[in-house]
């Protein structure tokens, strides 16, 4: 009898031999006449055990990890294929405690089917949700949403349901529903993993999404630094149209939806939702002002969805599941679930998601189990590069919107990257200065010439005279007020935020005593 | 398809076969740059008159996106990313060692035109950091003796 083996095609798990391990298994089973059918997943999310191969018992999916071509041999030598003991073996992969913590709702599929098996897919519940919706009327459908309080996952947190009801509310015959998959936040990969590990997911919540509001046009766009995913969902969009749950007549049920995906070309402005659009006209990336809000004139002037990736991705659990029951996870006015990307120097990073209500402790310590590097954990930037550098004793904050908001620093897309003692905070704010000079859209003068300016202010302070410091921190402090009052979006008006936070809390690296820091609270 | 030399008939041809497309631009040009390797003057006129926009916007949007190369790349493309994540694991060093190794800095392409060095604001790999990208394939967990070895395998190649 055929064994199962699952080894990882996600790119994180390829970046560290998964397609070696995969060649290896292959050629080893061949040699010994061995009967095992191949699998290549997505990623379980567990990257510090990458690649981890799974293999299929009467106990159940059993992991190896992480497994190298070379250990391939003397795993099969061992009895991998019955699920034996090994230094390597971690035991029943669901089972594990890092794993077995998590609330998987958005990521529920991603690392357990074949992403581009229409009848894996249906097996693991895939398209009840559609199912579900189709039942119901188009304006039943944003109510759904709207009830279960799933709010915008790609930052910004605004109500996924209220966004839907502008749209379809729209007197405009035209709509669009556009995909915010140009996921550039540094420490984020969240996006990524599910474009590559359940691409279907995302198709079948823009299906609903296009059916709720009235859109016959959808596009995705994906960033140029992800070519696996941009591969993978294109395909799936292939298979989608061969299965009906695209195109002229979606499952028979007489209502029409296109959807393209589309590259983005380096610039991380694009996934501010109003650069994504002119970008997908064809222009350079330019942020708009707003008003108009995209809901009512987005792409080419059009009444316009533009949601997440997770966003759009957890609506068809939110319908197979019922608005109830995801509005039961969760803490305040963060409702469901979050999907938290540890990264950095931390010794387990991955895929973390749960009910709103962690704190940066469970996560860190908890789940990510300290730094690699064995050294203290002086800096946690949360949010992405626009996010505040948090101390280590703050770490016991809890991870929802207000939360963070209150303390001055922000959820995002839920990367979380960890830093040791070694980490040298001058530096960092520095950087924040300088990512936000070379990816400027140039629109906003605050922006655009405040970030050089901020990284000359940060230099001199850094390198300058011990004399001049402080009226150079002043400087730095007027530019970060400036900066903030004076964008129109996000870019420039956050980068002020990791600045801060040095100011705040790593003054010391800034050549600042505590006492003179003057900082900003 | 490998990178073949410019002929203003495969472009037009090219181009033209996103005739239905909204918001052509970006498609056609990642088209072009795909099967010439970089988009040139000769390029930016034949877009501008293809899909009748100006020769100036065309410009505007090559040189505002960071993939849009107006020369020819080197036959290895690197890129080292240097998003805080990477960051947080010894990029900078990495970063360092590229440029020192190469001889060159970042955007710019070995004076023998084998390799061209470029930086890259976060690859996903976040938490198999630092990460290269090399030929359009991610790696992780690269040091400068991994960093040596990927350029010196695809020198090889």
């Amino acid at each position: 009898m055929s064994t199962t083996v699952y080894i990882p095609c996600d790119s994180a798990a390829r970046s560290v031999g998964a397609d070696e391990v995969a060649l290896a298994l292959l050629a080893e089973a061949e040699l010994r006449g061995l009967d095992i059918s191949m699998v290549r997943n997505g990623s379980r999310g567990m990257l510090w055990l990458e690649p981890l191969v799974e293999v299929d018992t009467v106990r159940g999916r059993i992991a190896y990890g992480p497994v190298s071509a070379d250990d391939v041999a003397a795993l099969l030598d061992g009895g991998m294929l019955d699920g034996a003991a090994h230094p390597r073996c971690h035991g029943v992969t669901d089972e594990l405690p890092w794993l077995a913590r998590q609330q998987r709702v958005t990521f529920s599929r991603v690392g357990v089917i074949d992403p581009l098996s229409p009848a894996d897919y249906a097996a693991h519940g895939g398209l009840a949700g559609l199912r579900a919706a189709l039942g119901m009327r188009p304006t039943q459908v944003v109510d759904a949403v709207t009830e279960s309080g799933l709010r915008g996952r790609g930052g910004a947190g605004f109500p996924t349901g209220i966004k839907w009801k502008t749209v379809a509310e729209a007197s405009d015959p035209t709509k669009f529903l556009c995909c915010n998959a140009d996921e550039g936040d540094s420490g984020t990969f969240a996006d990524r993993m599910l474009l590559e590990g359940d691409p279907f997911t995302l198709i079948e919540g823009m299906v609903i999404a296009a059916y709720a509001v009235g859109a016959v046009e959808g596009y995705v766009y994906v960033r140029s630094e992800y070519p696996d995913a941009i591969a993978t969902l294109r395909r799936a969009v292939e298979i989608a149209y061969e299965e009906a749950w695209l195109g002229a007549d979606v499952l028979g049920r007489g209502f029409p939806f296109d959807l393209e995906v589309r590259v983005g070309a380096g610039a991380y402005i694009c996934g501010e939702e109003t650069a994504m659009l002119d970008s997908l006209e064809g222009k350079r990336g330019m942020v708009r002002a707003k008003p108009p809000i995209p809901a009512l004139q987005g792409l080419f002037g059009r009444p316009t969805v533009v949601n997440n990736v997770l966003s759009l991705a957890t609506v068809p659990a939110v319908l197979a599941g019922g608005a109830e029951a995801y509005r039961e996870l969760g803490v305040g006015r963060s409702r469901g679930t979050q999907v938290f990307q540890l990264a950095g120097n931390v010794a387990q990073g991955g895929i973390v998601e749960s009910a709103f209500g962690l704190s940066l402790r469970d996560l860190v310590e908890g789940f990510g189990g300290g730094t690699a590097t064995g050294r203290p954990v002086r800096a946690v930037q949360v949010g992405g590069p626009l996010g505040a550098y948090l101390p280590a004793d703050r770490l016991d904050l809890h991870l929802d919107y207000e939360e963070l908001a209150a303390d001055g620093a922000m959820l995002g897309h839920g990367g979380v990257v960890v830093f040791d003692d070694t980490v040298d905070m001058g530096q960092q704010a520095r950087f924040a200065m300088e990512f936000c000079a070379e990816e400027s859209c140039g629109k906003c003068t605050p922006c655009r010439v405040g970030a050089v300016r901020g990284v000359e202010v940060i230099d001199a302070i850094l390198h300058g005279s011990p004399d001049e410091r402080g009226a150079n921190v002043e400087i730095l402090e007027d530019l970060c007020e400036l900066m903030t009052d004076g964008s129109l979006c996000a870019m420039g008006g956050l980068t002020p935020n990791p600045v801060r936070s040095v100011l705040r809390h790593f003054g010391e690296d800034l050549g600042l005593t505590p006492v003179s820091a003057g900082a900003p609270s | 398809m490998s990178v073949q030399e410019w002929s203003a008939d495969a472009a037009t041809e090219i181009v033209r076969a996103h005739s239905g497309v909204r918001g052509a631009l970006l498609p056609v040009l990642h088209a072009l740059q795909e099967r010439f390797g970089h988009l040139g003057p000769e390029a930016t006129r034949l877009v501008a008159k293809e899909l009748n926009l100006s020769r100036a916007d065309v410009h505007g949007v090559v040189t505002f996106y960071s993939d849009f190369r107006t020369a020819p790349p080197g036959r290895t493309v690197i890129a080292v990313c240097r998003g805080e994540a990477c960051q947080s694991c010894g990029s900078r060093e990495l970063e360092r060692h590229a440029q020192h190794s190469l001889g060159i800095g970042f955007g710019e392409t070995t004076a023998d035109g084998s390799v061209t060095l470029d930086q890259v604001f976060c690859l996903g790999n976040c938490a198999l950091s630092p990460a290269v990208q090399i030929d359009g394939r991610l790696v992780g967990r690269v040091d400068a003796d991994l960093f040596d070895r990927l350029v010196s395998d695809a020198a090889a190649r």
